[in-house]
């Protein structure tokens, strides 16, 4: 009989590795509340830049939200940002360095309501960076107040009886807005919830990247992702109520791809 | 031979920061300072110098991008009027949270809101004590021609670089708008990336694996740091107080009497100083060029020579209560100022002198 090797030994042996975490992580935890789609989010970003041998080319834009500490958790330069400047702050370092690598990463009450401003225009100009984009409908980390995406009839804490779009407006699809801006190169919406749709974020993530060497305009990618800790759900019903509520609203795929 | 030419205040701090090497310029137009927007505009800095100068969609994108560029290390700059000031105030804390040099200019106009085009001295507070959330200060230079409006915009890149600190050139619409000879002096080249890595190694250039990431962040939750970074801050405003003072002293000597000034209405003081002279009033100037830090202790001493000082502000009285913290209430110290885009007459500010201080009479203000 032929020796069977222990678990053990079946992970220390390198040749067996299928996956490992990207260096471009830190070793630190996640500040992210469990279920939460960020980390996964970050993970692909940071994959991706890995890569492609960016990380010395590499500075990101942290927004102000849940993901306020991403340079705790991205192994590259980062610049904290004030609430909503990111695309401001970006253009300023992207028109200086146009030969690095630039991007935000945003959720929708940075990016779609104080600083909508700072979004289209950067948008509109054509800055050649690159938007990630968090839309969970909801403030996350100030305790789960109505967003610019947060759904009609969706409960909040600004919106106890639900959002009443007569007295409390729509929910802002800005990125089928930006899509029609003539500075956008690149618009995807992708979910990261299942392996499935995990690999098809990824696919966008690699063009929005990979596109920014191009100097044909900004690169947007939108990830629709749950908020269970806001939404006051467990993380499976929060991902069934997004498939149920959210998609129909915020349907994923490609929404402007180079011609 | 010398470079000599006819400028306005506003284009010769445009081609101030062009000759200082600058890297890049974001701004939005506003009057009366559109001019240094026009001028570099129309000069072409990138193909001259390889600067960026880029018109931005508001005042308050204008300053994060230059927070983008700060904090890449390279020398940027903005310039705006009173209120696109005011709304660059969100910016200009998180610099000041995050340490990051750069220029800015404020070519004052009345306020408060939308208030004249007209100059005004009224946002003094604004600059020298704060302006917005947090506990900081910017270094403030006062220039009092247009020569000087050329000349800080080196001297502002040199301290803002030197100390880590945004450095405010507070100017105002007379200034900005007048003409006048200018001397201007050799171009200096502007960094490479290669330099900016050695010379800033606090800087955002992107991660290499010669070194831990570079982190440019005003956020820490935890009181106890976050106390630190704030002692840390007033050490180093203390040490410019000690260290960057600057001013003028105008016929201070034998001084019984003395004008305090800056900008436009030291320029009026000093004509006024001249035509006191003529009346036998031994009166003196003292012009602070550095706004913060103040010449405290210049002002203290003088204190123990003149009889009563008068702060002449284009302003509701703003500069006077640190003229009134100087000297400690050794002398009388008086404020004269007007308001809403009005500038004060040299005879008007040497009768004001005269009746507060020598004849003892308040002077009325007739308004036409």
């Amino acid at each position: 009989m032929s020796y069977i090797p222990t678990r053990e030994e079946i992970i220390e042996d390198h040749d067996n590795v299928v996956y490992e975490r990207t260096c471009l992580l830190t070793d630190n935890a996640l500040s992210y509340c469990p279920g939460c789609g960020h980390g996964t989010a970050h993970r692909l970003i940071m994959e991706v830049i890995e890569e492609m041998n960016l990380q010395a080319d590499t500075i990101g834009v942290a927004p102000v939200g849940c993901s306020v500490l991403a340079y705790d958790f991205m192994n590259i330069d980062m610049q904290q940002a004030a609430h909503g400047r990111a695309p401001a702050v970006a253009t300023g370092i992207k028109r200086l360095y146009p030969n690095k690598f630039v991007f935000t990463y945003q959720g929708d009450g940075d990016l779609a309501a104080i600083g909508t401003g700072e979004t289209l225009h950067a948008c509109n100009r054509g800055e050649n960076i690159t938007v990630f984009f968090v839309n969970n409908g909801i403030y996350g980390m100030t305790g789960g107040q109505m967003a610019p995406t947060t759904l009609p009839n969706m409960k909040t804490a600004t919106s106890p009886f639900g959002r009443d779009t007569e007295t409390m407006g729509h929910p802002l699809k800005i990125t089928e807005l930006v899509s029609h801006l003539p500075g956008t190169y690149f618009v995807s919406r992708q979910s990261v919830h299942t392996p499935a749709n995990v690999r098809k974020a990824k696919k966008a993530i690699e063009k929005a990247i990979q596109y920014q060497k191009l100097n044909k305009g900004l690169c947007f990618v939108e990830i629709v992702s749950n908020c269970n800790s806001g939404w006051k759900m467990t993380p499976l019903e929060s991902n069934k109520w997004m498939e149920e509520n959210m998609f129909p609203f915020y349907p994923l795929g490609d929404i402007k791809v180079p011609k | 031979m010398k470079d000599i030419r006819l400028m306005k205040g506003n284009e010769a701090i445009a081609e101030g920061v062009i000759r200082a090497g600058c890297d890049g310029y974001f701004g939005y137009p506003i009057t009366p300072q559109s001019e240094v927007l026009e001028y570099l505009m129309a000069t072409k800095t990138k193909e001259r110098t390889g600067m960026i100068t880029m018109q931005a969609e508001s005042e308050i994108a204008s300053i994060h991008m230059v927070y983008g560029g700060a904090a890449a290390g390279k020398r940027v700059m903005t310039s705006s009027s009173s209120p696109g000031i005011s709304l660059m105030q969100e910016g200009i804390s998180f610099m000041a949270g995050t340490e990051l040099p750069c220029l800015l200019l404020n070519v004052v106009r009345g306020g408060p809101g939308l208030g004249t085009i007209q100059p005004s001295q009224s946002d003094y507070f604004q600059a020298v004590k704060g302006g917005g959330h947090g506990d900081y200060k910017m270094i403030v230079l006062a220039p009092a021609s247009v020569q000087e409006m050329y000349d800080f915009a080196k001297l502002g890149f040199e301290l803002a670089f030197k100390h880590r600190i945004q450095v405010m050139v507070l100017s105002d619409g007379a200034i900005g708008q007048m003409m006048e000879k200018v001397e201007l002096d050799e171009q200096v080249p502007r960094w490479t990336d290669a330099e900016i890595v050695k010379m800033h190694p606090w800087a955002t250039t992107g991660k290499t694996p010669d070194r831990e990431r570079n982190i440019i962040t005003s956020l820490d939750l935890n009181p106890v740091k976050q106390e630190i970074i704030n002692i840390n801050l007033q050490k180093k405003f203390k040490h410019i107080e000690e260290t960057e003072v600057r001013f003028e002293r105008i016929m201070c000597d034998d001084a019984e009497y003395l004008f305090v000034a800056y900008g436009s209405s030291a320029r009026i003081c000093q004509k006024a100083v001249m035509l006191g002279r003529e009346r036998g009033i031994k009166v003196g100037l003292l012009r602070p060029i550095t706004l913060f830090p103040y010449p405290t202790h210049e002002l203290a001493k003088l204190a123990k020579q003149v009889k009563g000082m008068l702060s002449v502000e284009m302003s509701a009285g703003q500069m006077v209560e640190d003229v009134r913290l100087s000297v400690n209430g050794a002398v009388p110290v008086e404020h004269y100022g007007r308001l809403g885009g009005i500038m004060p007459a040299p005879d008007e500010v040497l009768n004001v002198l005269e009746n507060k201080f020598i004849k003892n009479k308040n002077y009325e203000l007739h308004t036409h």
